[in-house]
């Protein structure tokens, strides 16, 4: 059996029951889906927004890629994004004057350092105090929600209705690749980070130890792994990958930190890395689809007047199938499909 | 120092157990669910799903208590999907929960512009009564604090206490815990895991449900985007801090009832940033769970049960 086809099984039964909700609610899911198709991809904006959507979701995708190595479940990505976020936006507007070369680093390693620290906490919770990390990493996320709703609302709110910082100084922002379009350099720092998590993972020694702890980590132990220290190593880097995702959108984006500006990156990012098969290069295309549901949808709003929010719905309900293996095989079966 | 001291009134530990009640219905829901083994991070969309059912069964039938129902039974249906995931086919108990609380937030918001033609919110919907319990409401001060209140924040302590007694004091409660702990040894027994715990999961969603239903129907009398706020997660924290047990999950929700009561009051007079006082839930079921304040210890063994 094709390795990917138990994801796309999946992903066309979402579509499928998707297509049920729109009918009985009124709508034509062929016009619906159509719209959304050629709003996603169907011209040269629509392609930068929805690799625009994607960007994001890729960092948070490998994020939890590299921790479930390790046999981690981080469900917290939402919260290392926020407070990268505002940590890359916080230097980003401290410093007026410094050269392109120098800030733009300075602020992407801010967020970096801020996703760990938040990465770090349940990792070290997890390591020495045996706290399981789903609780913690989903409680410090809402903690972080908080915390950047707080700095946002008091002490660095801009002056006006919005809860959001004044701009960061331009040179802090990383730069738009293809204006009109929102996308922003950010997606190469993307890809890049989705090959070295590949090699980190497959070729490194760092990499095999998280992974033999993933895989059997009373086993890994006799071989001399230390767990702990895996445990932690991990959780610190998926935080700090996430972090760096909050980061981009903020230099590259938003170029400011607005609150609520993430509709769920983080949450994404655990579908993605489950429908991307678990591997950095299934997530880039994964992203590409979860992308293309938020920007397609936009589209599909605007001209067919569906509710937006079938996108969400869709991205459950592939979250849901992709979830129960054993459903997708049970109905393959029952198909009669032979392999 | 004067105008903290105003805060404390009667009025806020009416409005704490007020505040408390969707998170005890949440937090109980998520008991049955953890005692039967598996893991429920899926409240929180339980609870959307109940609190939209609710408005819209009373929207178009006029009856908040039809409502009730609505809420109960679209709650059960989510736990009874969480259960064909992580029991019949054997899928991962976190990564369902967060397609639950996604789908939730997805079709509810979905659902209100094709029902209402507004995302943010549904029209205003008949609500449910208060009743005033007669003597106890006669009582000073305790009387004006648990006195009048909507009948769900009644039937929640009853049921509090109600599942202490089937989890605890009937064989019923004996093999669900069998399931959770040990389930091989419980179909030993000859008890049925799968279906004990899919009973528990459609109970769990439908408690989940009745606190959406409290928040919609008992509290705003409309549904708003995403009302549920969280109240879910801090269910799940409430049970955790509460040892998973009935009545300790009950006095860990009036405490978050209490701080969200708190955090209002605050918040109104402009004394704190509400923000730092809603991250108390959180960092104290940190705490607890690191072993700061007491040691949790889950009675689970949340591994999907394969018949052999």
């Amino acid at each position: 059996m094709p390795k990917m086809l138990p994801q796309v099984i999946a992903i066309l039964l979402a579509f499928l029951v998707g297509a049920i909700v729109l009918t009985v609610t009124g709508y034509s899911p062929l016009d619906a889906y159509a719209a959304m198709l050629s709003g996603a991809f169907g011209d040269t904006f629509g392609i930068g927004q929805t690799l625009t959507q994607a960007t994001p979701i890729i960092f948070t995708a490998l994020a939890f890629l590299f921790a479930y190595k390790c046999g981690l479940f981080n469900i917290g990505a939402e919260g290392q994004f926020l407070i990268g976020a505002l940590a890359a936006a916080l230097v980003g507007i401290s410093f007026d004057g410094l050269p392109v070369f120098v800030h733009v680093p300075l602020a992407l390693l801010a967020g970096v350092a801020a996703g760990a620290f938040w990465g770090f906490m349940p990792a070290v919770l997890k390591a020495r105090l045996g706290a399981h990390e789903v609780i913690t990493t989903m409680m410090l996320s809402y903690v972080a929600l908080y915390i950047t709703g707080y700095m946002v609302n008091y002490p660095f709110k801009a002056p006006g209705w919005v809860a959001e910082t004044v701009p960061i100084s331009p040179s802090a922002e990383l730069p738009s690749i293809l204006p009109p379009t929102q996308l922003s350099a950010s997606i190469f720092v993307a890809v890049l980070l989705a090959g070295l998590t590949d090699y980190t993972l497959r070729k490194t020694i760092i990499g095999y130890e998280i992974r033999a702890i993933g895989l059997n980590p009373t086993a890994a132990e006799s071989g001399g792994i230390s767990i702990k220290k895996g445990i932690i190593l991990a959780l610190t880097i998926s935080g700090a990958m996430a972090g760096l995702g909050g980061a981009g959108e903020v230099l590259g984006v938003h170029r400011r930190f607005i609150e609520g500006f993430s509709p769920g990156y983080g949450w994404d990012g655990l579908a993605v890395a489950l429908v991307g098969g678990l591997n950095p290069a299934g997530i880039l295309l994964a992203s590409v689809l979860f992308g293309a549901l938020r920007s397609g949808g936009m589209t599909m709003t605007r001209t067919t007047h569906v509710p937006l929010d079938i996108a969400t719905i869709l991205q459950a309900l592939v979250i849901l199938f992709v979830a129960a293996p054993k459903l997708v095989k049970y109905l393959m079966k029952k198909g009669g499909f032979k392999w | 120092m004067v105008e903290f001291l105003d805060i404390i009134t009667v009025g806020l530990f009416a409005a704490t157990l007020r505040l408390a009640t969707p998170i005890a219905y949440g937090s109980l829901g998520g008991l049955f669910s953890e005692r039967a083994g598996i893991v429920n991070i899926g409240l929180e969309g339980m609870m959307l799903m109940g609190a939209f059912a609710g408005v819209t069964v009373s929207y178009f039938t006029g009856n908040p208590w039809l409502g009730v129902l609505g809420a109960i039974l679209a709650g059960g249906f989510l736990g009874l999907v969480h259960g064909l995931v992580t029991v019949k086919f054997a899928g991962d108990q976190v990564v369902s929960g967060t397609g639950i609380n996604i789908f939730a937030l997805g079709f509810t918001a979905y659902m209100s512009q094709v029902i209402w033609g507004s995302r943010g919110a549904s029209e205003s919907v008949q609500e449910l009564p208060t009743i005033s319990i007669p003597l106890l409401k006669d009582i000073p001060i305790v009387g004006e604090i648990i006195g009048t209140h909507t009948p769900l924040v009644y039937l929640m302590i009853i049921i509090t206490v109600v599942s202490y007694i089937i989890l605890f004091k009937t064989p019923l409660g004996l093999r669900i815990r069998a399931v959770g702990e040990r389930p091989e040894a419980a179909d030993a027994a000859g008890v049925n895991v799968f279906k004990t715990k899919y009973l528990c999961l459609i109970i769990s969603g439908m408690l989940a449900g009745l606190g959406g239903a409290f928040l919609s129907l008992g509290h705003l009398n409309l549904f708003a985007l995403g009302m549920t706020g969280g109240r879910g997660f801090i269910a799940l924290a409430a049970m955790i801090l509460g040892k998973w047990m009935p009545f300790g999950a009950f006095g860990a929700s009036v405490l978050f009832g209490f701080a969200d009561a708190l955090q209002m009051r605050l918040q109104a007079l402009g004394l704190l940033p509400p923000q730092i006082i809603l991250t108390i839930p959180y960092i104290l079921t940190i705490a607890v769970l690191a072993g700061v304040v007491g040691k949790a210890i889950p009675p689970s063994n949340y591994k999907p049960y394969v018949k052999e």
